[in-house]
């Protein structure tokens, strides 16, 4: 049996990394659960806007968290245009699965171009520090993950309850026809919210940056354990992912901490098959 | 002759594939050519179940990789090579139909849920692979084990495994594509639920299809061990497998016995062949841009979309018949008063605490026209659901023909004679009018063989005055034809009950004459009627007796002119009299 700071240790990482599978899925369940589309190419964005952080900050010296303020607004640019083509082509939602795919080959193909299948490691003051609470160490980067994770998840769910807007784009999940009936203009709702979901991907990347090591193949390695987050806190739900990611973070670190960390990928996908196969209808 | 024709051209293309295995090609272009007979036999076995039945699946990783265990397993544990090779597709059969006995119960679990689910389950096998005796993490070294020469080289003898493996998927994709099961597998993709009604054991072929799918796909797993030399977890289990026999499928067109192994051809010469060394980021990327650019221009594929361009064409315009006769001799002559072919007894049946039915207890006699009537929400299409086995009873017993049916699955109902319509007409939105009736025509009472069901189908669309259109899609019918339609799916069983759902709403005056004499003909023709209706002039007009719902009890039953005049009836529809 592990020593008790051991498993508090393992606790507090799961939490940390449940935050970021809950900034990762943000955009991926608003998009899946509002716009009725699955976009795989969420995380390959997420890794787009990392390698964008990585380069601005060591070749132009910015502050990474200065690169919030750049790469997040470009990506809200490239959600619009995205939403344009998948109305404009009338993209299902099985669709848009498979050409979000393609589009996910396109900017891994992309990304090794420019940085190359090397691993990239971005050296930053925030990457290293972390303070000591009582036996535990709190890695600064990974809380600040966890905190804008919480900030981005809370003022979406009060964005979509509680503004106009918000209710437009729920209604619209619900029944776009009658929506419309109703005066809502779902176009351009739609505009928005893909635009705001790209933009999350970007402010996810940029943790991603200043937390891991990059490589381009490392897109997929998120994929199945962000999709159960999203499936797990039901979609279009913003707190979801983050509740959900938390729950399957901890689950996934105490069987690291108790069997061994091959072990883990288990946790979470045994929950989402027991998700799908028990409550199908939730999703 | 054309029965020889397929099998003749399957031998041709596989005995001209064998040349470059005698010829002894230089290793590259063998491997290579291997490669793409490898990517044929994925991509086609994938299609047997998703691209046929709809059933996405993004776990075809799973069966893959667990052939290729089972072979590297089996192989470095002292089996010779060869024998090997069932055994993974066993393997692997075996692992897809537990998988499939437990989620094809699940319903509503398709689509995208069922894509996520297959995905989960590949990282579960992975993940167990990975931390068990099985690999336990190194990864499995097969170079010590001997390959048996079937061509002149190493690379050879696995281009001679490849094709094969290649051509009997195709053979089997073929087989299943034209077969009676593939034409059930075609209506699960389209409607599960009717295609259960109309007698399709959608479990039962699921599951086949699935088996046969994953077991192939294991076979073209363990000669793929032996290719690689090398088996470890990230590169079987790896999401890149699925995605290509997707991608490959797609692009071909995966409805389509041909497409997959079409797709596969391209995106492999696209991956390998055009691209080498440096310039193979961009092949990447442009495998990546040919998935976008097909799921936007062509969404189903190149086979698709070259049979859209066949059915399209013009037909001659046949004159449509103005009024429907029937096509076919009387039967049996209907005698009123007969045994009671259909008995319900106290049936019950709740949605999450609404109580649709509180224990329904009528008898529907041989050859009877039963008008089924009562208000919004009285429990008259949950009762129809539930004899035709669609929902299952809480309570009580249904019996047809003096066969308890309670809680039977729906195809076994179909099975005994009863066919229903639906209140909106539920076609297969991708099977032609011909092959929309012929399903019944197969699954239901008849069994008909599939030639002899196509050609049933021609009669019962012409008896319903649909037979000019009989080589269209569904999305070419308005309303009212679609409503025929939906009679002639029903009707082609020849059942001994059909249950009709309000095929008059919505229907002009005169169509409504068309239609009233078609209800008429099909007693006529010895055929039991229950339909449910709210226009009581065709009520009046056609039923024998009436049977009123409120509620989900019943309130009377009798002839049409006494129930119409109970005033218990007339104050459930329109209020009590205060005047």
């Amino acid at each position: 049996m592990p020593s008790f700071t051991l498993l508090a240790q393992s606790v507090l990482s799961g939490i940390f990394v449940g935050g970021l599978y809950g900034l990762l899925g943000l955009g991926l369940s608003l998009s899946w659960g509002l716009l009725r589309l699955i976009n795989l190419a969420h995380f390959a964005l997420a890794f787009l806007g990392a390698y964008l952080t990585y380069t601005l900050s060591t070749a132009f010296e910015l502050d990474p968290f200065w690169c919030l303020a750049l790469v997040p607004p470009a990506f809200f640019g490239i959600g619009v245009l995205s939403q344009l083509v998948f109305v404009r082509f009338r993209v299902t939602q099985f669709g848009s699965l498979l050409v979000t795919f393609g589009l996910t080959v396109m900017i891994e193909s992309l990304i090794q171009w420019i940085w190359t299948a090397d691993y990239r490691r971005l050296e930053t003051v925030y990457g290293t520090a972390s303070w000591r609470v009582g036996p535990l160490f709190v890695p600064v980067a990974e809380l600040l993950a966890l905190l804008t994770a919480a900030a981005l998840a809370g003022l979406t769910w009060a964005w979509l309850r509680y503004t106009w807007v918000g209710k437009g784009l729920r209604a619209c999940a619900e029944d776009p026809h009658i929506a419309a009936a109703f005066g809502v203009n779902h176009r351009r709702l739609a505009l928005v919210l893909s635009g705001l979901s790209a933009a999350f991907a970007g402010v996810a990347g940029a943790f991603v940056a200043l937390i891991y090591t990059l490589a381009p193949a490392q897109i997929y390695a998120w994929i199945g354990v962000v999709f159960a987050a999203v499936i797990l806190g039901g979609l279009g739900n913003p707190l979801g992912p983050l509740v959900a990611g938390v729950v399957i973070g901890v689950s996934e670190a105490l069987t690291m901490a108790l069997t061994a960390p091959a072990w883990a990928p288990l946790v979470s996908f045994t929950l989402l098959i027991l998700v799908l196969l028990l409550r199908p209808g939730r999703v | 002759m054309r029965r020889l024709a397929a099998p003749a051209a399957f031998l041709a293309v596989g005995l001209g594939l064998l040349v470059p295995a005698a010829a002894t090609l230089p290793a590259f272009y063998e491997s290579f050519l291997y490669l793409v007979l490898h990517w044929v036999a994925l991509a086609t076995s994938w299609s047997i179940l998703s691209g046929f039945s709809g059933y996405f699946s993004f776990g075809h990783g799973a069966f893959f990789g667990a052939g290729m265990y089972a072979t590297a397993m089996l192989a470095t544990g002292g089996l010779p090579f060869l024998p090997t090779l069932p055994l993974a597709g066993l393997a692997a059969a075996a692992f897809g139909v537990a998988m499939g006995a437990v989620v094809f119960r699940v319903p509503r679990l398709r689509g995208e849920l069922f894509a996520l689910l297959t995905l989960a389950v590949t990282f579960v096998l992975a993940t167990v692979v990975l931390n068990t005796r099985i690999d336990g993490g190194p990864g499995v070294y097969l170079s010590a084990v001997p390959l048996p020469r079937l061509g002149g080289s190493a690379t050879g003898t696995l281009y001679v495994l490849g094709l094969a493996v290649a051509l009997l998927t195709v053979a089997t994709a073929y087989a299943v594509y034209h077969a009676r099961w593939g034409a059930g597998l075609f209506a699960i993709h389209d409607d599960e639920d009717v295609a259960e009604v109309l007698g399709v054991p959608t479990y039962r072929y699921k599951l086949l299809a699935l088996g046969l799918s994953s077991g192939l796909a294991g076979v073209a797993g363990g000669i793929h061990a032996m290719f690689v030399t090398y088996v470890t977890v990230a590169e079987t289990f790896s999401i890149v497998v699925p995605l290509y026999v997707i991608l490959m499928s797609v692009v071909g067109g995966a409805r389509h016995w041909l497409g997959p192994a079409l797709g596969a051809v391209l995106v492999t010469v696209l991956m390998y062949g055009v691209t080498g060394g440096q310039t193979a980021v961009a092949g990447r990327a442009v495998v990546g841009l040919t998935l976008m650019l097909v799921i936007l221009f062509l969404p189903e594929g190149i086979t698709g979309f070259m049979v859209r361009r066949r059915s399209n064409r013009p037909g001659a315009p046949a004159p449509r018949p103005v009024s429907p006769r029937p096509a076919v001799a009387q039967r049996r002559p209907s005698d009123t008063g007969g045994p009671p072919l259909l008995v319900c007894s106290d049936v019950r049946k709740a949605f999450r605490g609404i109580q649709a039915l509180r224990g329904v207890s009528l008898e529907v006699r041989e050859g009877e026209i039963l008008g089924l009537v009562g208000p919004n929400g009285s429990g008259k299409s949950t009762l129809i659901n539930v004899v035709s086995g669609h929902h299952r009873a809480d309570g009580g017993r249904v019996l047809v023909g003096g066969m308890d049916v309670t809680g039977r699955d729906a195809h076994e109902i179909a099975r005994l004679g009863v066919a229903r319509t639906y209140q909106i007409p539920r076609p297969f939105a991708h099977l032609t009018l011909r092959e929309n009736v012929a399903v019944a025509g197969m699954f239901g009472r008849l069994g008909h063989r599939r030639r002899t069901a196509e050609r049933e189908a021609g009669r019962w669309l012409e008896f319903a005055g649909l037979a000019d259109r009989a080589d269209q899609l569904p999305a070419a019918l308005n309303l009212h034809q679609r409503k025929f339609l939906e009679l002639a799916r029903a009707l082609a069983s020849e059942p001994r009950l059909v249950m009709l759902d309000e095929v008059l709403s919505g229907l002009t005056p005169s169509e409504m004459t068309d239609a009233t004499r078609l209800v008429r003909d099909i007693r006529d023709r010895g055929a039991t009627v229950v339909f449910v209706e709210h226009i009581m002039r065709a009520v009046m007009e056609l039923a024998d007796r009436v049977v009123v719902l409120d509620v989900g009890e019943l309130v009377t039953s009798g002839a049409p002119q006494d129930v119409m005049r109970n005033p218990d009836v007339v104050r459930r529809y329109l209020g009590t009299a205060h005047a």
